[in-house]
């Protein structure tokens, strides 16, 4: 009998029931909660007389419609008000635990989790969020889902699934320095495509994965659903374990030693079988910048924006065609010669302390160039937000012009008031660089916090390993 | 979910092609808390004449006169009759949540948008599929007498027109089982709540450490 992958473990020891057809009943032991898509699934199970099958697996925050300024004035725009009152109301009536909006432990829901120890290897976790897959870096399997079946989960504990297949990513050999692991999932989704993914779970295996800290392996996780999967995943090692040991809500004591002996087993078994395999050289991987309206529309920082003429697929020419006249680019230029109008550093894939210590590091002695309107930088959370100021990282960024907010998604999905108007262009340390994603006609160039820090005070883009020689 | 057995009631013809998701409930309105209330809102930009907004009183709005549903004779109906692709383009669940909450239990239709066909059957609503000459002479025979009423019997997957003649249609056992029996997907997995509280009680034995408790 051939081995199981990390992946087959996480699914068999969480199968309720399976049916002939191969649809089985996943129990989900941490279901995370946010304003924008739970209040249908909280009306749902109200209307059903139902109440939540387990309130104590349950942690709410609201993230998506903060503000990240002036908080102590409430939220002005009436409706995300409505829907942050909402979710306190969900979460009072049926005994939830929310970090409210002015809470320390507020923030994104993809930061807190891991931060408070509510995520804990071997767990299913799920979120009506498709970057839930971020969870994945424990060892854990985690996913998005939909309203209804937030609502699901709420009355049920369990979610409708048929299991998906299995693929390792394997990232070998070192990265270099000034190589992050955003640039490594960057990287990696160019290499495979936003569909490569699509039907598996991906597990990201390798020295350059190994060799990255948890807050990196969260960022390589986030990333899995841009590249098609709804899950990806980290062996757990002894990283793994003492970034757990002492939060809040990780076990303690005698009960600590037994779930680490447990933890242990999360891993692939040496002979197990994927269904496909990839590999990527660590070594030749280079700070990434994406030109286009797709996460696959990447390309090293010191290489050119691609000539659709290039391409002989017609459907993939359109597609570029399409992305350069929406990006306001012209074939060929040097990705050192774009200019963002502004910088946001943060968001659920680079919004943790190592990003802004990494952006810190860049920014330091600096000033923001005088070409840019507006560089942000938001923490994941509050308790990132502390860390920072402990740090003196704030003072960094505000000398050097930066504006230092408060915890939420802010301008990675612009669903408050922190937004690109339309034609701006931005140097973004989120996750999607969709048409429209931050703000109606914005302009998004994806990068690590790193190189959005080194953008924002040279002005354009530029080799952060090579501004830290200068 | 409301159980659904017989239906007999007025129907609405809606004679359009490939009429989308974003056409039954338009984008702005699914900044909504609610699953409920998009009723006023379905076919939001046929049905007025100006342009809609979340918060609006709808009963103030100017009605557009040629819009099939603010037509008297079909006000009640809980029949849609309409054409082929019904359904098609977003994913979005508010689609079929507008149709039912303005008081649609049945659509009937050639063909149906998988996504919206599978989503109608998770809220109470029953998609008929009738061949395209059957649902051709159908809206004809609407056409002709105001008052026009269909008899859909889900159990005997039957449409009854009022001269007595009975279309057979096709549905998928599983889905009728439920439909029959109201049991949406929430309700199919309670009903192996005992297996869940005993896959719990395992669970608990060997990896406690799963169940900390956030309250
Ligand atoms: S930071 Fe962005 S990607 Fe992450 S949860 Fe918020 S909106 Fe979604």
């Amino acid at each position: 009998m051939t081995g199981k992958t990390l992946y087959d473990k996480l699914w068999d020891t969480h199968v309720v029931r399976s049916d002939a057809d191969g649809t089985a009943l996943i129990y989900i032991d941490r279901h995370l909660v946010h304003e924008v898509t739970s209040p249908q699934a909280f009306e749902g199970l109200r209307l059903a007389g139902r109440k939540p099958w387990r309130a104590d697996s349950i942690l709410a925050t609201p993230d998506h419609n903060v503000p990240t300024t002036g908080r102590e004035q409430g939220i002005t725009d009436p409706v995300a008000r409505l829907q942050v009152e909402t979710l306190d109301q969900n979460c009072a009536k049926f005994g939830i635990t929310e970090f409210k909006m002015n809470d320390l432990r507020q923030g994104i829901v993809h930061v807190i989790s891991p931060e408070e120890g509510a995520t804990l290897p071997g767990m299913t976790v799920v979120c009506g969020d498709s970057h839930t897959s971020t969870h994945g870096a424990f060892g854990a399997l985690a996913h998005g889902i939909g309203t209804s079946e937030v609502e699901h989960v709420l009355a049920t504990q369990c979610l409708l699934q048929k299991k998906s297949k299995n693929m390792r990513v394997n990232v070998d050999g070192k990265t270099g320095a000034g190589v992050t692991a955003k640039d490594i999932v960057l990287a990696i989704i160019g290499e495979i495509g936003t569909a490569g993914g699509t039907g598996y779970a991906i597990e990201f295996a390798g020295e350059a994965i190994r060799n990255l800290s948890m807050e990196g392996r969260m960022t390589v996780c986030n990333m899995a659903i841009e590249a098609g999967a709804r899950a990806g995943m980290v062996a757990v090692d002894d990283k793994t374990i003492d970034y757990v040991r002492g939060r809040p809500y990780a076990p303690a004591g005698a009960m600590w030693e037994r779930a680490v002996a447990a933890w242990r087993e999360l891993h692939s078994d040496a002979d197990a079988l994927f269904d496909q395999e990839v590999h990527i050289d660590a070594t030749t991987i280079r700070p990434q910048v994406t030109w286009g309206t797709s996460p696959e529309m990447v390309v090293p920082v010191d290489g050119r924006v691609p000539d659709p003429q290039q391409e002989p697929d017609p459907v993939r020419r359109e597609g570029m065609e399409r992305a350069l006249a929406y990006m306001g680019l012209e074939p060929g230029m040097p990705i050192t010669a774009i200019r963002p109008d502004k910088v946001f550093i943060g968001s659920c894939t680079n919004g943790r302390i190592e990003d802004l210590r990494a952006a810190a590091e860049a920014v330091r002695g600096r000033k923001v160039a005088a070409g840019i309107k507006q560089a942000l930088v938001v923490p994941g959370s509050g308790l990132v937000k502390r860390q920072a100021e402990q740090e003196g990282l704030d003072r960094i960024f505000i000398e050097a012009g930066f504006e230092w907010r408060d915890p939420g998604c802010s301008m990675c999905l612009a669903m408050n008031a922190d937004r690109l108007e339309p034609g701006e262009r931005c140097a973004s340390t989120s996750n999607r660089n969709f048409e429209g994603r931050q703000g109606q006609g914005g302009r998004t160039h994806l990068v690590s916090p790193a190189m959005a820090a080194a953008a924002a005070v040279t002005g354009h883009f530029v080799d952060v390993r090579q501004m830290n020689q200068e | 979910m409301e159980k659904f057995s017989i239906i007999d009631g007025i129907v609405a013809p809606l004679d359009r092609a490939n009429v989308d998701t974003d056409a039954i409930i338009p984008k702005q309105f699914l900044k909504s808390i609610q699953r409920t209330g998009f009723g006023p809102n379905l076919f939001d930009e046929w049905r007025y004449l100006d342009s809609g907004e979340p918060g609006m009183d709808n009963s103030n709005r100017p009605l557009n006169p040629d819009f099939v549903l603010n037509q008297p004779r079909y006000q009640g109906a809980q029949i849609l009759l309409a054409r082929d692709n019904f359904g098609c383009g977003s994913s979005r669940e508010h689609a079929p949540w507008a149709l039912l909450d303005y008081g649609f239990r049945v659509i009937i239709a050639p063909g149906f948008a998988d996504i919206f066909y599978n989503n109608c059957f998770k809220n109470g609503i029953l998609p008929v599929v009738l061949d395209a000459e059957v649902v051709d002479q159908l809206f004809n025979e609407v056409a002709a007498q105001p008052g026009y009423r269909l008899k859909v019997d889900l159990q005997a997957q039957a449409v009854t027109t009022p001269d007595g003649t009975v279309h057979p249609f096709p549905v998928d056992a599983f889905r009728k089982h439920c439909l029959l029996n109201g049991l949406d997907d929430i309700g199919l997995t309670l009903q192996h709540a005992d297996e869940i509280r005993a896959y719990e009680a395992r669970r608990r034995e060997q990896a406690p450490w799963l169940f900390s408790d956030m309250t």
